[in-house]
């Protein structure tokens, strides 16, 4: 499979007033083709820079954007434009032409790509079809929901029939039964069309509910790239622990105490392994935080204990766990 | 009144229309053109231009500037050129309309400054060139207010050609200053005037009107 973007050593440093400010430090990355790929961190994280690199709204200092191999910075306005019509974009704002109707609105890619005006009508209802709005096609934007605004937006984003979709926080702006519509409706999209969807997001939520891999990007740097599962089950950046468990679990009894994470999936989950715990070794553990996921369908869960202080103690109870199946790992406090 | 008198408004009436609505006209047909320029050339906009900016925008700061009565005397010469003859409701048309051009100018560029960055991105997102997105989406976007601002620049044209009276212009502002002032005859002046609010009024609700049904907000 080939890649649909390929970033390497990309740097942006933006320049206001003489004052530099780096939001992309050396980020390395690829987008497989029909993947969703999740790029996920805090407010201010560099996240929307980084997805505007994918289409050149942002220019990159250093490094090179690459889409299906072609390097962006080689291309010329008018091949920039033309690559622009395979990458579409939706934003948290919806960004509709609010004086214009629906079917206008989904029709205007169309009509930059010169597509002739009776398939255009076509293809925007057909677009306006996939999303579910074709009575609201005479409708204006002001009149519609924020639900139905980014439906008319996903419309208007898959008129031109593009390679990819770029999501810069899509569902920010939805509350969380709206999120779910349309994170169903692009999980749709992206198995039906075969479409790339790369979501930028604050929320853990929706990188677990939709994307394959995920990126956690944290101060402009590229902090963890791997599958969704795999990030959630084993976090190793500090960034992306944060964003995993986002309360602070760590409040232990003793400052000094050694603490755990067990991760467990699937079969695990529905075993009471704290009870089994006590039941078969008779050793007690302090649970800090506990928490259980549907991620692609599977159930799991993980949990922050602060163990005993006796070192013995200790062995016998990660031994016990390690036997079940569940796996362990240090919990450093920062 | 004299019946004389009352004819006499009456033309006034239908000069002060003629010379509004051509300034109007012709001021827009340059001006609009002119402050999508100035929009697009500014910082950070799509087509940023700082030289062509600055010769343009320090142009229409200078002729904003002058007092419009100034402009009327300055102009002399440049509206023989053009007409033929310095007085007349035709030829105050000239002057109403380079005194225009710049305010239509500047009303344009902040309707057009309205329109969200948001569109713009998306626009430029999706390949529109920047020609294409200024006339497909921020003229578009902008309408409801440049509609606004067009019955605002009306009822100012309207006002200026009052003011075209003075240096021989034709309209209800010439009677105005003929009769009302010079031969102090209260009852036309009062009669001019309250013509000349009567008509800005309804310019202005009609531009307000016009605005609302084409507002899809
Ligand atoms: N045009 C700009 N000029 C200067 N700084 C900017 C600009 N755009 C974004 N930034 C800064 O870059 C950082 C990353 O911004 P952004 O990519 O929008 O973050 P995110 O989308 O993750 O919230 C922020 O600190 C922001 O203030
Ligand atoms: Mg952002």
């Amino acid at each position: 499979m080939s890649n649909v973007f390929e970033l390497e050593h990309v740097s942006k440093t933006y320049v206001n007033e003489g004052k530099e400010f780096e939001a992309l430090k050396d980020v390395n990355l690829s987008v497989k083709e029909g993947e969703i790929f999740g790029i996920i961190g805090m407010s201010g994280a560099g996240k929307s820079t980084l997805v505007r690199t994918l289409n050149r709204l942002e220019k990159v200092n250093e490094g090179s954007v690459k889409f299906y191999d072609r390097d962006l910075a080689d291309l010329k306005p008018s091949e920039l434009r033309n690559v622009r019509h395979s990458i579409s974009m939706i934003f948290q704002s919806f960004n509709l032409v609010n004086q214009r109707s629906v079917i206008d609105n989904v029709m205007q890619p169309l009509r930059i790509a010169k597509v002739p005006r009776k398939e255009r009508n076509k293809i925007a209802l057909e677009m306006l079809k996939v999303v579910g709005l074709e009575e609201k096609k005479n409708a204006f934007p002001a009149r519609l929901s924020g639900g139905q605004r980014q439906r008319v937006a996903i419309a208007r984003a898959l008129a031109s029939d593009p390679k990819v979709l770029l999501c810069d926080e899509a569902t920010s702006a939805l509350d969380p039964k709206i999120t779910a519509e349309i994170l169903d409706l692009l999980k749709e999209i992206n198995k039906d069309r075969k479409l790339t969807i790369v979501i930028i997001t604050h929320e853990m939520a929706v990188v677990e509910k939709i994307c394959d891999r995920v990126a956690i990007i944290d101060d402009g740097r590229l902090e963890e790239v791997g599958e969704v599962k795999e990030v959630f089950r084993n976090p190793k950046s500090k960034a992306a622990r944060k964003l995993v468990f986002p309360s602070n679990p760590y409040d232990p009894s003793k400052p000094e105490s050694r603490l755990i994470r067990i991760v467990f999936d699937g079969l695990a989950a529905s075993e009471p392994f704290i009870a089994s715990l006590v039941e078969k070794t008779g050793k007690k553990v302090n649970i800090l935080s506990a928490n259980t996921k549907s991620v692609g369908g599977i159930g799991y869960g993980q949990m922050v204990l602060e163990l005993p202080e006796s070192g013995e103690d200790q062995k016998i109870i990660i031994d016990f766990f390690k036997e079940g199946g569940l796996s362990v790992s240090e919990v450093t406090r920062e | 009144m004299s019946e004389y008198i009352v004819d006499a408004i009456k033309m006034g009436i239908l000069e002060t229309i003629e010379m509004t609505f051509f300034s109007a006209l012709i001021s827009y047909i340059l001006g609009l053109p002119l402050g999508v320029v100035l929009y697009a050339t500014s910082k950070g906009r799509l087509l940023e231009n700082k030289p062509v900016n600055l010769v343009l925008g320090t142009i229409v700061n200078i002729l904003r500037s002058l007092p419009f009565l100034i402009l009327l005397v300055l102009l002399i010469p440049f509206t023989r050129l053009v007409t033929g003859s310095s007085i007349g409701t035709v030829a105050s048309i000239v002057p109403l309309t380079v005194g225009t051009i710049p305010i239509v100018a500047r009303m344009v560029e902040s309707s057009l400054c309205e329109v969200s960055p948001g569109i713009i991105e998306a626009a430029t997102a999706m390949g529109a060139s920047p020609l294409y997105t200024i006339l497909h989406f921020i003229l578009p976007e902008a309408t409801p207010s440049l509609l606004l601002g067009g019955a605002i620049n009306v009822a100012t044209v309207l006002g200026y050609s009052a003011m075209a009276g003075v240096i021989g212009g034709g309209g209800l502002g010439a009677i105005a200053l003929q009769y009302g002032y010079y031969r102090y005859q209260k009852e036309v002046l009062w009669t001019t005037v309250t013509l000349l609010v009567i008509m800005v009024m309804l310019i202005q609700e009609a531009g307000e009107l016009i605005a609302k049904k084409k507002r899809k907000i």
